[in-house]
């Protein structure tokens, strides 16, 4: 998982710190709380070009002449490129591409998939064949007869992420330098001995149609620079890491300049220097001061799982799990959630978010929606074949039932589902800064960055660690601590926040690995969250003799 | 059903069929030494959901990594597009990425040929499950789930791979492998049971979804009414299933250079490793051996390199760590890598005779969502799951709400009361086949358990 940048004005070094950390967040006078940063002019996607529609239609008439009622092809191509260093040397540099098609379909009300990286007519045509026999084999157990909800069909639609400079056009020379200066850096700390730093990108070009007759070409890029930077007690009886330095978003090369490693590489060395030093935390209830670079993780397990609307109807259980946010009937327009300032919205529309897509992988066009509004649990993620399940809801508030477009799959080779859309905590009116929410507090502990993370199948009871833990008194951040973690009821967590940040605090954080479905599939989700602080949480102490 | 085009066979690539197209991608290379690996094969699975498949796929891929070096500069390049102008394209973008990267003075020459040993993880019963095959196994666990009126949830997936690996010096390694893993959790239809079972083999026929049925309803059923008990340190009885989630920790800090460069548990105070010294109980033995008919593994590495039993923990003792080539060869010792299989021997307890020596204890199902806490102990937290149940008084009385523990197989291994017979176990978080795993069920005294949870 990841993290970022350092809003502590202890000291010059966190002075600049903040200047580089305000050269990602928000820009002022922009519409919406979400302007992350200005959005970039990028080229549209090209149109799509003859030979993939030709697959997309081979596999779409297979499947209907094999007897499908509904069927959907995706052509999709996804490069990866990655270069690891560690210390002053290079460790690893790799190009990855990969290409196929995927053909699901329904027959009969059962689902059924199969997919080929031989991307001919007749390869295609196979595996459409091949899905349809899939579904028939599955018939054997069906129950109820999948349906999806009407969409309006798209007719030839491209779309293109926020990207100015494509990661692939940038040198491996320029990539390696940049991380061998950032590691010399950080290895300027006192007892820093390792660092393990990286650039992983991602590219990918998405075909889709559906029987129905929409059609879809996108093309989106990621981008993910990672530190993790050791420090080693001389007698070797301790050492510490601190890592997840900046998010990963859904943005190209120019987010790993504005992002500066070597500007701030120094700074998270001393950190991790000073993670040697710093005071064992003592067990008890603080009020905690969480930062959006730590706060985006807790939403993401605590609010971002539990409301996906499969896990919470049982579609989860053997591995996700389900969620206590169920039954819906049981909850929606009753369960509270939170405060009454607690809005958390899903949409796949933030510029630079990592969920970000103008159309999902049913062809659906995404929609902004309140998961919790007013602090009251409002809606939940959903697909075509879900949002059917929630349509007396939509009645009840004389909205619309339709997907929120959330179907996902991460490549040609897996079943689209539903995934997490990018969650986030929607900032609060008053326009206040995590500086301003610790100078509020008497005594407590600021937690920044993303550290370890676990949660039940739930979603009740969590475990979350941090990269920097601070103490705060009288309103004043003061020495270091280590060994911090808080455990937490997530209904009881979420009602005790009590301080939000404003639209100026708004910062996204995510992930490129968001787990979820079997066979395991990974989803790049960000989440945009604001500092707040929550009263009285339990905190333990990590650290045991061995 | 209609003939299976695709995948009957499945599209599995033989030795000749990999060392022709490897030579392919070679014939292209200009650079000073290179390498091609071929990962080749097919994956089928079944998912069922509130008695029901819910999705359900087949899929096949041929993914060819090229790595080209120059002297010190190197680089990899992959591909699944296998026509000859792919294979020269991704030939060229190894190249032209080597030729620009720096030297790493770390690089270690390309191997000679090698001999190494066939897999014995290939089966046939394995590679012959078709999507109908899986549908029926599946409602071995719906049927009697839905007669139970309880509710299935589940997944079950198949791999046929084969694995190549090929070089400009002559070496050429050829394995192909199977795998199978299914997997149940059976809920009471007001969410207040859940039972789990689970399996993995590289032989299918050694999986009986009858029997993963049976075993995940009796504990849905048992699971109900479940009470909280204070958290705090427990005697714990760990099923197999727990014992495999935790011992594949261990495995994960294994890693030698780590240790050497004093951030890992095997660091010896004042430096150096731990190998020779004492770091858990004498009842404790781990080594991974890719023979191993019940914890098979590929019998080389990615880079050929040919790979053999290794004990990483005898009597207690370490007595290996896992060395790459590099630091295998900076250390004077031979190269040791992980595999993805691990064995741990047990005793003759019974897990009936565990549970009737236990005054007061937990029973452990499995453990879920386990995450690192602090490498210095390998301590990691996470949760019980799907049937964990308080002991009193030598009987299993009743279920308890699941637990959160804070706790390191190390300590755990220490507190060691006794072992049963090692068993086969699916211990992957996502049901996937994952590590192949053998390990008996575990007695271990102050386990800590730091909070409750009300999840079911």
């Amino acid at each position: 998982m990841t993290d970022r940048r350092d809003f502590l004005k202890k000291s010059a070094q966190m002075a600049a710190a903040l200047a580089a950390a305000n050269a990602l967040t928000a820009t002022e006078g922009t519409a919406t709380a979400f302007a992350s940063y200005a959005p970039p002019k990028s080229p549209p996607a090209a149109g799509m070009d003859p030979v993939t529609k030709d697959l997309l239609m081979e596999g779409l008439n297979a499947a209907k002449s094999g007897g499908a009622t509904y069927a959907d092809v995706r052509v999709g191509r996804q490069r990866q490129n990655f270069v690891f260093t560690r210390e002053h040397q290079i460790q690893n540099v790799v190009d990855t591409d990969s290409i196929g098609c995927g053909v699901r379909v329904l027959v009969d009300g059962t689902w059924g998939f199969a997919a080929t990286r031989i991307m001919t007519k007749p390869a295609v045509a196979a595996a459409a064949k091949e899905a349809v026999a899939v579904a028939k084999a599955n018939r054997m157990t069906r129950g109820n007869p999948i349906e999806l909800v009407p969409t309006p069909v798209i007719h030839d639609a491209t779309w293109q992420s926020a990207f100015t400079t494509d990661p692939w056009s940038v040198s491996v020379e320029d990539k390696a330098d940049l991380l061998l200066k950032a590691n010399a850096e950080a290895m300027k700390a006192a007892n820093v001995k390792y660092i393990f730093s990286g650039l992983f990108f991602v590219k990918e070009e998405r075909a889709f149609a559906s029987s129905e007759g929409s059609m879809t070409n996108q093309v989106l890029v990621r981008s993910w620079p990672l530190m993790q930077i050791t420090a080693v007690a001389p007698d070797f009886s301790d050492f510490q890491n601190r890592g997840n330095v900046v998010p990963p978003m859904g943005r190209g090369w120019e987010y790993v300049q504005e992002c500066d490693l070597v500007g701030n590489a120094g700074k998270w060395g001393e950190e991790a220097s000073q993670k040697l030093k710093a005071k064992p935390v003592e067990v008890g209830r603080y009020d905690l001061v969480l930062h959006p670079s730590h706060l985006w993780l807790t939403i993401h397990e605590s609010i971002g799982h539990p409301t996906e609307l499969d896990r919470a109807l049982g579609y989860e259980a053997n591995y996700a799990g389900t969620s206590f946010v169920a039954p819906p009937e049981k909850m929606l327009g009753k369960l509270k959630y939170g405060p009454e300032f607690m809005n958390i919205q899903g949409d796949r529309s933030q510029v630079g978010a990592l969920s970000t897509m103008g159309y999902d992988d049913e062809g659906v066009k995404p929609d902004d929606f309140l998961i919790i509004k007013d602090g009251i649990l409002n809606d939940y993620q959903t697909t075509r074949e879900q949002a059917a399940w929630l349509s007396w809801w939509y009645k009840q508030e004389k909205r619309e039932t339709r997907s929120h477009g959330c179907s996902y799959a991460q490549g040609w080779d897996n079943v689209q589902f539903q995934r997490m859309p990018n969650v986030s905590l929607l900032p609060g009116e008053k326009e206040q800064s995590f500086e301003d929410i610790v100078a509020a507090t008497d005594k407590g502990i600021a937690i920044i960055g993303d550290g370890s993370f676990s949660i039940d199948q739930q979603r009740y009871n969590a475990q979350f660690g941090g990269q920097t833990f601070w103490e705060i008194k009288g309103g004043k951040l003061g020495g270091m601590l280590k060994d911090v973690a808080y455990q937490m009821r997530t209904p009881d967590f979420w009602n005790s926040m009590d301080m939000i940040g404003g639209k100026k605090s708004y910062q996204l954080g995510g992930s490129f690995f968001d787990g979820k479905g079997q066979p395991g599939q990974i989803n790049a989700v960000s989440h945009g969250a604001v500092p707040a602080r929550f009263r009285q949480i339990n905190v333990i102490n990590t650290g045991r003799k061995a | 059903m209609s003939p299976r085009s695709l995948y009957d066979p499945p599209a599995l690539l033989s030795s000749d069929d990999a060392q022709a197209l490897a030579k392919r991608a070679l014939s292209h290379s200009t650079a000073d030494a290179a390498r091609v690996t071929i990962v080749n094969g097919s994956r089928g699975n079944t998912r069922f959901a509130v008695n029901q498949i819910s999705t359900a796929g087949d899929n096949t891929d041929t993914v060819l990594t090229v790595r080209s070096e120059y002297g010190k500069r190197a680089a990899s390049a992959s591909t699944n597009a296998l026509d000859d102008d792919s294979l020269k394209r991704v030939v060229e973008t190894s190249e032209r990425l080597a030729k620009l990267a720096p030297e790493d003075p770390e690089a270690m020459p390309e191997l000679g040929p090698q001999a190494v040993s066939a897999s014995p993880g290939y089966s046939a019963s394995t590679a012959a499950l078709d999507p109908a095959g899986r549908a029926a196994a599946v409602s071995r666990v719906t049927e009697p789930a839905r007669a139970a009126k309880l509710v299935a949830t589940g997944y079950l997936e198949t791999d046929v791979g084969s694995f190549a690996v090929a070089n400009s010096k002559g070496l050429f390694d050829y394995s192909r492998q199977t795998s199978a893993a299914m997997t149940t959790t059976v809920r009471t239809p007001d969410a207040s049971g859940s039972g789990w079972a689970g399996a993995a083999h590289s032989d299918w026929r050694r999986i009986d979804p009858s029997e993963l049925g049976e075993h995940a309803i009796e504990k849905a059923r048992r699971s109900v009414n479940a009470v909280a008990v204070e958290p705090g340190r427990y005697t714990v009885i760990l099923e197999p299933t727990a014992v495999g989630n935790l011992i594949q920790l261990l495995a994960f800090a294994l890693n030698a250079r780590n240790a050497d460069e004093g951030r890992s548990f095997f660091t010896k105070p004042g430096g150096g490793n731990k190998i020779g010294q004492k770091v858990v109980d004498e009842r404790v033995s781990l080594w991974s051996d890719p023979m191993d008919p019940d914890a098979s593994a590929n019998t080389f590495t990615a880079e050929g390199l040919p790979v053999h039993k290794t004990v990483w923990i005898e009597e207690g003792v370490v007595r290996n760590l896992a060395y790459d080539r590099f630091w295998a060869e900076k250390q004077n010792t031979a190269p040791s890598p992980l595999i993805g299989s691990l064995r741990m021997p047990g005793g003759t307890t019974t897990q009936e005779e565990m549970v009737a020596s236990v005054s007061r204890g937990i029973l452990v199902t499995r453990f879920w969502y386990i995450r690192p806490v602090d490498p210095r102990t390998i301590l990691y937290t996470g949760l019980t799951r799907d049937g964990t149940f308080l002991i009193e008084d030598g009987k299993i009385t009743r279920a308890v709400k699941n637990l959160r523990f804070n706790e390191s197989p190390i300590f755990m291994l220490n507190n060691l009361e006794g072992l049963g017979p090692p068993v086969r176990v699916s211990a992957s978080e996502d049901g996937g086949p994952g590590f192949a795993i053998v390990v008996p069920p575990v007695m271990a005294r102050d386990f800590t358990f730091t909070s409750l949870s009300d999840a079911v």
